[in-house]
């Protein structure tokens, strides 16, 4: 299903270290459907955001070439216990999606 | 919630054309800009200098020791190699490009509140160097790592 969102929030020495995935196919546009022969219309996400309490701390630009199911990976200093961690995404067709954790 | 997600994209797609301005006259782009919009021009292209350019207004970079690039020497696969960059620089935005690939530029991030670090999993059409650019201020950084694949990424 696409748009299912996982994170992960783990310490990483002094640092806190936060992995996110969207399932998502992150068609090329390159690839041919191997029944019709046809090429598979490109579709990526495009923008990917972690956000801690409503401010944007990352923003990733993604392109066709991110692996399907795209998983990012940042660092921040430090969390509070009770933040609100929120993901989300767009895509190029313009579909989008989020999702919360409080840490 | 929707709503105001669609606003902020649309503000960051009408500011993106003040972006391409200024990438014309050669300047380096804002932090806060370069946060809101996708720079979709600065994707498909297999030239690295234009890349460049069109994401971060200037293809200058100097390779610096302070950039840390895991990835493996051989991928399995080809489909997900996983790279992980660690910069004690002050990061504003690291970005990956796959030196090989039919459009060099895999992906970017903007950390306005993270700290030097972006994990990402990319396709990499043949073996090729990765090379990570690092913006830190006005100034651009680069560390290239040679990765190996044994099949073609692109499914083709």
């Amino acid at each position: 299903m696409i748009g299912e969102i996982r994170m992960r929030v783990t310490k990483d020495g002094a640092d806190t270290k936060i992995l996110a995935m969207v399932t998502h196919p992150m068609e090329t546009g390159r690839r041919k459907d191997s029944k019709t022969k046809e090429l598979i219309p490109a579709h990526h996400i495009e923008k990917f955001e972690f956000a801690i309490n409503g401010k944007t701390i990352a923003s990733a630009n993604l392109g066709a070439a991110v692996s399907k199911n795209p998983m990012v990976g940042i660092k921040i200093k430090q969390v509070n216990s009770g933040d609100k961690l929120t993901i989300s995404w767009t895509d190029n067709k313009g579909e989008q999606g989020s999702a919360d954790k409080t840490i | 919630m929707n709503t105001m997600k669609r606003r902020t994209f649309l503000k960051g797609a009408l500011a993106s054309g003040i972006v391409v301005a200024a990438a014309g006259a050669g300047l380096l782009h804002p932090t806060e800009v370069l946060a809101a919009a996708y720079p979709k021009k600065a994707f498909g292209d297999t030239d690295v200098n234009k890349t460049l350019t069109a994401l971060f207004g200037s293809s200058k970079h100097s390779p610096s020791d302070k950039i840390i690039i895991d990835a493996p020497v051989q991928a399995e696969n080809a489909t997900v190699v996983p790279i992980t960059v660690s910069t004690s620089l002050k990061a504003d935005t690291i970005a990956v490009l796959a030196l090989k690939n039919p459009g060099v530029l895999t992906s970017s991030i903007d950390l306005p509140g993270a700290i030097g670090f972006y994990s990402v999993r990319i396709k990499m059409g043949e073996s090729s160097d990765v090379l990570v650019v690092v913006k830190s201020g006005d100034k651009l950084y680069s560390a290239k790592r040679l990765v190996k694949v044994t099949v073609g990424g692109c499914g083709g």
